[in-house]
C-alpha cells in the first residue's frame, strides 16, 4: 500500500518534472550594466526561434551576485570575473559570455581620435597625478608631430563601482607595479586624483564637455559619443587602435584552457595585434541548480546566442568569443553542472 | 454669529430626540481619534525603524574605525579603509551655499507675491514657483551638468576667482581649481543648484504662510505709518515665523538628501579640496555612487554614512526648535 502510494507519487512527481522541463517560457538573470544591449538583442532573436523570453535586470555586476547568491535569478552576470573560491563558496561555475573593449578617450583641441599614442607607464603616470599637462615632454615623446597645448589634464574616472572600473584598474596594476602598490585594482579604487562621472555616460559626459580631459570608456560608448580614443602601445610594443579585431586578438591570445572557471583578466594580453585593455563579461550559474529545467534553459540560450547572434554582437560593437573559446566552455560546462549527477547537456 | 450656531444645534437635537445622530457623530469621533492615531504611531514606528536598521547594520563599520570614521578621509575599497569625513564636510557646504542663496531669494518672491504683486500678477508667478518645485531632480542634475556648468566656467568663476580670490583668508575659498579647472563642476556650482532646487519648496511654503496673516493686523500696522518693510520685518514675520522655519527645513532636508543632481555635477572626488570651485562628494552622492556594487565593509561603512546623515538632519530640526523657541521667549519679553 504505502510502496504504491509512493510509486504514485513518484510518478506524479515524475510528469511534473517532464512537464517543467518542456514548459521554462521565461528564464531570469541579473547583473552588469555593459551587455545588457547585447543580452537584450540576443533574447529578443532567441525569442522569436524557440519562444523563450529572458528577463535579465541590468542592476550591476555587484547586484547580480547578491541576486545569484539568494537564488532569486536563474543566472548571474558580472563583468568583474568571480575568483574560483569565491565561486566554489557559492557552489557555482562561471564563464565568459561576450567580450569587449575599454578606450582611454581624450578631448584635446586639435587633436583627432587615434591620433595621440600613449603608452602603459604614461597612462599610469596621468592617473597618478603625476603627468598634469598635455604638453609634458614624456607625452611629447611618443607623439612627434602632435601639436600639444600647455593645458592642465583633467583625469576622469568613474564614480560609481564598476566592472569597467575593475577591468581597466587591473590593467593599471599589471602595468604598473606602483599603481599596484599605493592603488590596487578593484571596481572602486581611491583614486589619486580625478573627476568622477557615474556610469560610462557619466564619463562620456565630463570628456565631451572639459577640454582637456583624458578618461575611460566601454567602446560602443567612445563610439556612440564620437569621443577621441587613444592608440595604446601593447605588450608587444606595438600601438594599436581600438577595434572588434585588436580586440579580438587579445582574446585569441589568452591562455583560456590554464584558466580554473575562465578566471582571468584580458588585459596587457600579449600579441602583437592585441588591444591592451579587453574584458570579458561573465556569466554565473549553479553547478548544482535547483531547478534544473531553467539552468538547462540557460544555458541553451547562451549556445544559441553563441552560434547565431555573432553578427548582432559586432553590430552593437562587442566582440563574439572565438570558436576554440566556445567548445572550451561548453567541455566545462558539460563537466561543472549537474543535474542529479547528470551532466545538463546543451542538447 | 454664536447665537445662530447655538439656535441651529438646537433645531438638531429637537429633529432627533432619539439622539442617534449623536451616538454616530460619537463613534465616528472615537473612530478618527483612533485612526488618526495608528497613522501618527506608523511614521514614528517607520521612523525609529531606519533609526535601528541604520545603527544595527552599520555596527561592524563603527566597530573596524570607531569615531575616527567620521574624521577619517580616506575612502579605499582595495585597503578597506573609510572615513566619511570629505563626504561629510561636501554635504554640509553644498547645502550652506545652498541655503545661503535659497532663504533670500525665496523670502523675497514670497513676500513678492504675498505682499507686493498686483493682483493679476500673483497667479502666474505662483503657478510657476510650484511647477518648478514637481521637475525632478534628475533634470536639474542634467541641466546643470550640460548647461549651467560650462556656464559658470566660463563667465561666473573667473570673475569669482578674480574678485574673491585675492582676499585673505575669505580668498582661500575662491581659488581657480587646479583639477577640472574649466569644467565648472565643483562643490559651487552643486550648491548653486541645489538653492534652485530648494527655493521653491521654501518660497511655496512661505507664501502660502504670509497669505494667512490677517489683513487686519497688517492694515492697523500701516496705519500707524509703518513703511511697507516694516510691517513685513515686524508684523507678517513675527506672526509666520513656525511657518516659515518650516519651509526652511524642508528646503534644508532637500539640499543636505538630494542624490542625484548633486552627483552629476559636484565632481564625486573622494579628496577634500579647499577651494569652494574644487570638486567634492556628499553623502548623499556617495551613496548613490557606490551603494549598487557594495559589499562587506564597504556596505556597513555606506551604511554608517546614511547614518551620519540621519543624525545630521535630526541635529537640524533640534536646532530650529531651539531657535523657535527662543524666539517665542524673545518676543514674551517683549511684550511685558
Amino acid at each position: 500500500m504505502t510502496t504504491f502510494r509512493m510509486s504514485i507519487i513518484a510518478g506524479a512527481m515524475l510528469v511534473a518534472g517532464v512537464a517543467q522541463a518542456a514548459d521554462v517560457t521565461t528564464i531570469s538573470g541579473a547583473g552588469a550594466t555593459f551587455p545588457y544591449p547585447i543580452y537584450s538583442k540576443w533574447a529578443e532573436a532567441y525569442n522569436k526561434a524557440t519562444g523563450v523570453k529572458l528577463n535579465y535586470q541590468s542592476i550591476g555586476s555587484g547586484g547580480g551576485v547578491k541576486q545569484f547568491t539568494a537564488k532569486t535569478v536563474d543566472f548571474g552576470a558580472s563583468d568583474d570575473a568571480l575568483k574560483p573560491d569565491k565561486l566554489e563558496e557559492l557552489n557555482a561555475t562561471q564563464f565568459p559570455a561576450v567580450m569587449g573593449a575599454i578606450v582611454p578617450v581624450v578631448n584635446i583641441t586639435g587633436v583627432a581620435a587615434n591620433q595621440l599614442k600613449l603608452d602603459p607607464a604614461t597612462l599610469v603616470d596621468i592617473y597618478m597625478g603625476k603627468i598634469t599637462k598635455w604638453n609634458d615632454p614624456k607625452i611629447a615623446a611618443l607623439n612627434p608631430g602632435v601639436t600639444l597645448p600647455e593645458k592642465l589634464i583633467t583625469v576622469v574616472r568613474r564614480s560609481d563601482g564598476s566592472g569597467t572600473t575593475a577591468n581597466y584598474t587591473n590593467y593599471l596594476a599589471k602595468v604598473s607595479p606602483e599603481w599596484k602598490e599605493k592603488v590596487g585594482e578593484g571596481k572602486a579604487v581611491n583614486w589619486p586624483v580625478g573627476l568622477g562621472g557615474k556610469g560610462n555616460e557619466g564619463v562620456a559626459s565630463y570628456v565631451k564637455q572639459i577640454d582637456g580631459s583624458i578618461g575611460y570608456v566601454e567602446y560602443a560608448y567612445a563610439k556612440q559619443n564620437k569621443l577621441a580614443t587613444v592608440q595604446m602601445k601593447n605588450s608587444a610594443g606595438q600601438f594599436v587602435t581600438v577595434s572588434a579585431a585588436s580586440t579580438a586578438a587579445a582574446a585569441a591570445s589568452a591562455d583560456w584552457k590554464g584558466a580554473k572557471d575562465f578566471y582571468l583578466f584580458l588585459t596587457d594580453a600579449p600579441g602583437a595585434a592585441s588591444w591592451p585593455i579587453a574584458a570579458q563579461t561573465n556569466i554565473l550559474v549553479y553547478k548544482e541548480p535547483e531547478n534544473c529545467a531553467q539552468t538547462e534553459a540557460v544555458l541553451k540560450f547562451f549556445d544559441w546566442s553563441w552560434k547565431n547572434g555573432a553578427k548582432m554582437a559586432e553590430e552593437l560593437e562587442y566582440v563574439p568569443l572565438p570558436k576554440e573559446l566556445v567548445a572550451l566552455i561548453e567541455e566545462s560546462l558539460k563537466e561543472n553542472v549537474k543535474c542529479e549527477g547528470v551532466a545538463a547537456a546543451l542538447k | 454669529m454664536s447665537s445662530t450656531r447655538a439656535s441651529t444645534l438646537d433645531d438638531a437635537n429637537n429633529a432627533s430626540p432619539i439622539n442617534r445622530s449623536k451616538l454616530s457623530f460619537a463613534l465616528g469621533d472615537v473612530a478618527f481619534k483612533y485612526s488618526a492615531l495608528f497613522f501618527a504611531l506608523v511614521v514614528l514606528a517607520i521612523v525609529v525603524g531606519i533609526f535601528v536598521m541604520l545603527v544595527v547594520q552599520s555596527m561592524p563599520a563603527w566597530q573596524a574605525f570607531g569615531a575616527g570614521f567620521i574624521t577619517g578621509d580616506v575612502w579605499d575599497p582595495v585597503r578597506e579603509q573609510y572615513g566619511a569625513w570629505p563626504s561629510l564636510i561636501g554635504t554640509l557646504v553644498a547645502a550652506a551655499i545652498a541655503m545661503l542663496i535659497g532663504l533670500p531669494v525665496s523670502f523675497g518672491i514670497a513676500i513678492f507675491i504675498s505682499e507686493l504683486a498686483p493682483e493679476w500678477l500673483k497667479r502666474p508667478i505662483g503657478t510657476a514657483v510650484e511647477l518648478l518645485a514637481a521637475v525632478p531632480s534628475i533634470i536639474y542634475g542634467m541641466w546643470g551638468l550640460f548647461f549651467f556648468a560650462p556656464f559658470f566656467a566660463a563667465y561666473i568663476q573667473p570673475g569669482l576667482v578674480a574678485v574673491l580670490g585675492p582676499l585673505p583668508l575669505f580668498g582661500t575659498l575662491f581659488q581657480m581649481p587646479s583639477l577640472g579647472g574649466s569644467s565648472g563642476v565643483s562643490v559651487m556650482t552643486a550648491g548653486i543648484v541645489l538653492a534652485i532646487m530648494t527655493i521653491p519648496f521654501m518660497a511655496s511654503v512661505m507664501r502660502d504662510v504670509f497669505q494667512i496673516v490677517p489683513e487686519s493686523l497688517k492694515e492697523s500696522a500701516y496705519a500707524v505709518g509703518a513703511t511697507q518693510w516694516e510691517v513685513v520685518w515686524n508684523v507678517v514675520l513675527p506672526y509666520t515665523k513656525t511657518g516659515v522655519m518650516g519651509g526652511v527645513m524642508l528646503g534644508l532636508g532637500r539640499a543636505v538628501g538630494e542624490t542625484m543632481a548633486v552627483t552629476f555635477i559636484i565632481g564625486n572626488a573622494s579628496k577634500l579640496g579647499t577651494s569652494l570651485l574644487e570638486p567634492g562628494s556628499t553623502i548623499a552622492a556617495k551613496l548613490a555612487n557606490e551603494f549598487n556594487e557594495a559589499d562587506g565593509l564597504q556596505m556597513d561603512s555606506l551604511v554608517a554614512m546614511g547614518l551620519i546623515l540621519f543624525v545630521i538632519t535630526f541635529i537640524f530640526l533640534v536646532l530650529s526648535k531651539l531657535m523657535l523657541m527662543s524666539l517665542a521667549a524673545s518676543q514674551e519679553g517683549m511684550k511685558t
